[in-house]
């Protein structure tokens, strides 16, 4: 049961107010809401979305809440799939002042707390980043001082979300390490990475298995299956692996 | 809350294909591929060092080794599955062991069972919801060895309910005369999970 200050709570649909939406890549917009109630969440979790047309009909969806409990307001990165029924609604149609049905948060498992401590190892690919951007933004915003490695796959560096503010969050904070690999097609010059993450990268880039990191791993599947795998491999202990998968599944 | 609300500018893009009318559960979509869910890295244990357990309150545990169990008569079973991500796929067929077969002969007064995998994972149901022809011990998937991905090499399936109850990677069923919450109904999933009354989280 999901437990607030002991008690079981049903997850009841809430209408939250869009107040703010910024697009984030050519294809990724976060969408800022004000949610009546929200009793908050911890960093990983997510909401699940419900549209309702004039006849009734019905569609729901999941999506990572990307914003820092600290933060009053949800902010949730839709990845626009162009054959999907909801997420073209959510980045194309849904405007300010609209209002958005949600209930959460959803998913204890894949969640971080700062007084849960670190090293905390944060693999992402894609849209995956958004529950690990929220974890960042949550040590950031509690002032833990808990070492973190991030490697972030993106296929090219326009399609990096959140960028500029990870670039500004670890030029500030020499206990956050962020590594880029781009998958596609990389800018002039680039020195970083470019290829899919293989145990190689993360037996250059992770803490050692001694340093007991807890990871989080999130993005498309064979992304989540090739990074947990290679972690287990690396000598990490596979009950500090916690992964979540984000699919185009038609969303 | 929330009731009658309209989201402005929706007007869904039904996408039901001929026969899936009626077969689809409130708040799912149908895909076509099959998609990955899982907590934690994919455990893969050996076939030699495999085994099935039928165990706790029983007269005695069955244990049976991966050339046991793959010597049990099978059953072909084609089944929708609905995952509480919300997808559903349609006419799925697997095949394996029904735990019918493997609870002849187990003398129980328990009411529960709890599916243990490897991997630590863990879920509970009502005995009555894997007896009578509704659960089995799958070991093959459309006719291949199911992968280690969607669970193999056993995997338990309960198509009747949401897919998370149908534990990957399963070694075993304890019998239990009270019900002990599994891995995601103690993190606030229904203790029921059944899709068609929209059961996915507790209270609902």
């Amino acid at each position: 049961m999901i437990r607030v200050a002991g008690v079981p709570r049903r997850l009841v649909w809430r209408i939250g107010e869009v107040t703010e939406s910024r697009p984030e890549t050519p294809r990724t917009k976060s969408l800022f809401l004000e949610v009546p109630d929200w009793e908050g969440h911890r960093a990983g979790q997510h909401v699940d979305v419900r549209l309702t047309a004039e006849d009734g009909y019905q569609a729901e969806r999941s999506y990572s809440i990307a914003s820092a409990p600290e933060n009053g307001r949800v902010e949730l990165l839709v990845e626009r799939l162009d054959d999907g029924e909801v997420s073209p609604y959510l980045t194309d149609e849904l405007r300010m002042g609209d209002g958005l049905e949600l209930r959460g948060p959803i998913g204890g498992w894949f969640a971080w707390e700062t007084k849960e401590g670190g090293p905390l190892l944060l693999v992402a690919g894609g849209s995956g980043i958004a529950p690990l951007m929220a974890m960042v933004r949550h040590r950031k915003a509690a002032g833990s001082d808990a070492p973190v490695r991030l490697l972030y796959s993106s296929r090219s560096y326009e399609e990096v979300i959140f960028r500029e503010e990870l670039e500004a969050l670890a030029a500030e904070d020499e206990g956050l390490e962020i590594t880029h690999t781009l998958t596609r097609s990389t800018p002039e010059g680039w020195t970083g990475y470019d290829r899919r993450i293989d145990q190689a990268m993360l037996g250059e880039v992770v803490f050692s298995p001694e340093d007991r990191p807890l990871a989080f791993v999130c993005g498309p599947t064979p992304l989540v299956e090739t990074v947990a795998t290679a972690l287990v491999g690396l000598g990490h202990d596979p009950t500090r692996i916690k992964t979540e998968r984000f699919g185009p599944t038609g969303g | 809350m929330g009731r009658g609300f309209i989201s402005r500018g929706f007007r869904g893009r039904r996408r039901e294909p001929e026969g899936a009318s009626g077969r689809v559960p409130p708040g799912q979509y149908l895909v076509d591929g099959f998609p990955v869910l899982s907590a934690g890295p994919t455990p893969r244990t050996p076939l030699s060092e495999w085994s099935f357990s039928i165990e706790g309150e029983v007269n005695e545990t069955q244990t049976w080794s991966w050339e046991e169990f793959r010597a049990l008569p099978s059953e072909e079973i084609t089944r929708d599955i609905h995952c509480v991500t919300k997808w559903s796929k349609l006419d799925t067929t697997w095949e394996g062991v029904s735990v019918d077969t493997l609870l002849e002969g187990v003398d129980t007064a328990a009411e529960y069972v709890l599916a243990f995998s490897d991997g630590g994972y863990t879920t509970n149901l009502p005995l009555e919801e894997v007896t009578g022809g509704k659960a089995w011990i799958t070991h093959t998937y459309e006719g291949e060895p199911l992968s280690a991905e969607h669970g193999g090499p056993a995997r338990l399936l309960v198509p009747h309910l949401y897919l998370w109850k149908s534990a990957k990677w399963v070694r075993g069923i304890r019998l239990m005369n009270e019900d002990e919450a599994g891995f995601w109904e103690s993190l606030g999933y229904h203790n029921q999970g059944d899709p068609w009354r929209e059961q996915r989280y507790w209270g609902d």
